[in-house]
């Protein structure tokens, strides 16, 4: 809404908007130079990743990659991804399963208490989750599952994640009504209407949820700090971490080879999905 | 951020609101199986919430006051683990310091990046998805240990941001190792992050009717006094929203700064932020009581800066509920 007029009137070139394109490629350029480093770095020999102050490799040196495959303590990359998988894949069943059963509680069906346990709701997406990890660590402590992948996976099937339980609320709520009424008269009991016909419409904030779950889980440092120890069980980001602890500053090139490796599924995802995440989180709110 | 039950409003999103002369009542027939039907829906909801949130939350409160290393039973010890925290630990201070620092200076900036590169993106025409997909990209990458590795790296000494300004004659030996600065290194990583935000800042701006800018414009007003009159009033609820959601989440913030202090918070505690000292008085340390406390002061400490900012935006959030 600003600098439009000149295009509108056609009156020579826009200059408001060249300069505007102008400032967003430099932006951008500075943006984005990190992660072409990244990339960079990830194929230069060793002797140019600290010395050199060329951006990219005088010769592509695959053999980082080489190193980086062979993985960590013994790992081997393809387990560390494994691990990853599970776990994100399993919180992503979880959370598009249980935040959409109560999302339809909320957001459809009437009860007692309906508006208290809302707000309740609301207020969890609040919490630190500092505040319960003690008390749950010790839970899955004395139950024998830590170092296991269980305490990654088993609260996204109870709803934990508030935040994408009030995404599929707002979108729910915008699903016309009559389309229950009419399941009603139907015949359709409420389990029918929710499987049959506010599931599948509920696709966007379905998917919305899923890609921020994985993305989200494949990220995540801390609780995988917390609940893993054994090699055996390390998530590539663990990996990586144990990567930097146990190598010097020769192997900066494996390290950011696998770097790359451990952002590859993330970048595939976004390039795969970023039509329905931008749309989805336009319309919900949803943080990267 | 509105805290209203459901269906007390219509729905936000254009062109799904419900027609004024819907029914809005359900059949009263089957409202004792729909009652069933709601509690078996929320059933997964209910047990997380009870056993996985609010039990784990008073035992935390429990356990602040106990000292307890995991393998011998908790032992009550009143207020000391408050009273060591406030009085005799420096470091705690050191980390609470860091963080509130940390938020004050990240947040701001990140919203501010996120609201400029939005109102650009609204006005550039031709480009915005592209823009609008290269701008969020470190929003859903800069999370990660991998890029927290880059940034260490191009700010160490001899890295690239060091070589640059080496070049202009500023000699910094490099940010991460130096006390002063290796705070904003860590900070800077957030702001790069604006993309997500700005998708939110651009929603909002779509908004905002055209009219009142063309009755603006009539009225006279300049670009700026524009910005100021009906983008800024229009825009204040999502930027309510961002900032709500970006302190909360910058009071938390973990992986960069382990990354990039090599897990210790260093040099000299500078990067030593109120999640990595608890994590490790509570982890490293075994002081789960410890920790448990600090956990409780950081929550009761959000509470209070989301309480403030909810109630300071009465006076500047500008609701324009047409129904």
């Amino acid at each position: 809404m600003v600098a439009v007029r000149g295009s509108i009137t056609g009156r020579g070139p826009d200059w408001g908007r060249i300069g505007l394109h102008v400032g967003c490629l430099a932006v951008l350029l500075v943006m984005l130079y990190p992660l072409v480093w990244l990339v960079a770095t990830s194929f230069k020999p060793a002797d140019e990743v600290i010395s050199s102050l060329q951006l990219l490799p005088s010769r592509i040196e695959l053999g980082n990659y080489a190193t980086a495959l062979e993985g960590v303590g013994g790992v081997s990359v393809l387990r560390l991804i494994g691990n990853s998988l599970i776990i994100s894949v399993g919180a992503v069943l979880g959370n598009v399963l249980s935040c959409s059963l109560a999302a339809y509680a909320f957001a459809r069906l009437r009860f007692t208490l309906r508006g208290p346990l809302f707000a309740l709701m609301l207020a969890t997406i609040m919490l630190p989750q500092h505040a319960i990890l003690i008390p749950q660590y010790i839970v899955f402590n004395q139950l024998g599952l830590v170092n296991t992948f269980w305490p990654l996976v088993l609260p996204k099937f109870l709803a934990t994640d508030a935040f994408f339980v009030f995404l599929t609320v707002q979108f729910m709520r915008g699903i016309p009504k009559e389309l229950d009424e009419a399941a009603t008269l139907d015949g359709c009991g409420p389990f029918r209407t929710f499987f049959r016909i506010i599931l599948p419409l509920s696709r966007p904030a379905l998917i919305t949820t899923a890609i921020f779950t994985f993305i989200w889980t494949w990220n995540d440092f801390f609780l995988q700090l917390i609940y893993l120890f054994e090699p055996e069980k390390f998530t590539i980001t663990l990996a990586l971490r144990s990567f930097v602890d146990t190598s010097s500053q020769s192997a900066y090139g494996p390290m950011f080879a696998m770097s790359v490796i451990a952002l590859l599924p993330i970048v595939l995802f976004f390039m795969a999905f970023q039509r329905f995440l931008v749309q989805g989180m336009a319309s919900s709110g949803v943080k990267g | 951020m509105n805290v209203e039950a459901p269906d007390q409003r219509l729905s936000e999103k254009p062109g799904v609101e419900r027609p004024a002369g819907a029914p809005k009542t359900e059949g009263t027939r089957r409202k004792g199986k729909r009652e069933g039907a709601a509690w078996v829906f929320l059933s997964p909801w209910l047990l997380g919430a009870a056993v996985l949130t609010l039990t784990p939350m008073l035992a935390s409160l429990y356990l602040s006051f106990t000292e307890y290393d995991l393998f011998t039973a908790p032992k009550w010890v009143g207020l000391d683990n408050y009273v060591h925290m406030f009085t005799q630990d420096p470091r705690y201070w050191r980390s609470a310091v860091n963080t509130l620092v940390y938020v004050l200076v990240a947040v701001p900036l990140q919203l501010a990046f996120a609201l400029a590169a939005a109102l650009a993106l609204n006005s550039i025409g031709r480009g915005k998805g592209f823009y609008r997909s290269a701008f969020y990209a470190p929003s859903l990458l800069g999370a990660s240990m991998s890029i927290a590795l880059v940034w260490r790296a191009l700010f160490n000494d001899g890295g690239t941001v060091d070589d640059l300004l080496s070049s202009i004659g500023v000699n910094m030996g490099g940010w991460v190792n130096q006390p002063g600065w290796a705070l904003l290194v860590v900070a800077l990583l957030t702001i790069w992050q604006f993309g997500a935000p700005m998708v939110i800042f651009l929603a909002g701006l779509q908004q905002v009717p055209g009219e009142l800018y063309e009755a603006a414009e009539v009225d006279g007003a300049g670009r700026l006094r524009r910005f100021r009159s009906v983008t800024l009033p229009m825009l204040s609820p999502v930027l309510f929203f961002n900032l709500v959601l970006q302190t909360i989440q910058a009071f938390q913030v973990f992986t960069p700064a382990f990354t990039v202090s090599g897990g210790r918070g260093g040099p000299a505690d500078s990067t030593l932020f109120y999640t990595l000292y608890l994590y490790d008085r509570g982890f490293t340390a075994s002081h789960m009581g410890y920790a448990a406390a600090m956990a409780w002061v950081l929550l009761v400490v959000i509470g209070i800066v989301t309480a403030l900012l909810f109630r300071s935006s009465r006076s500047w959030v500008f609701y324009n509920d047409k129904g």
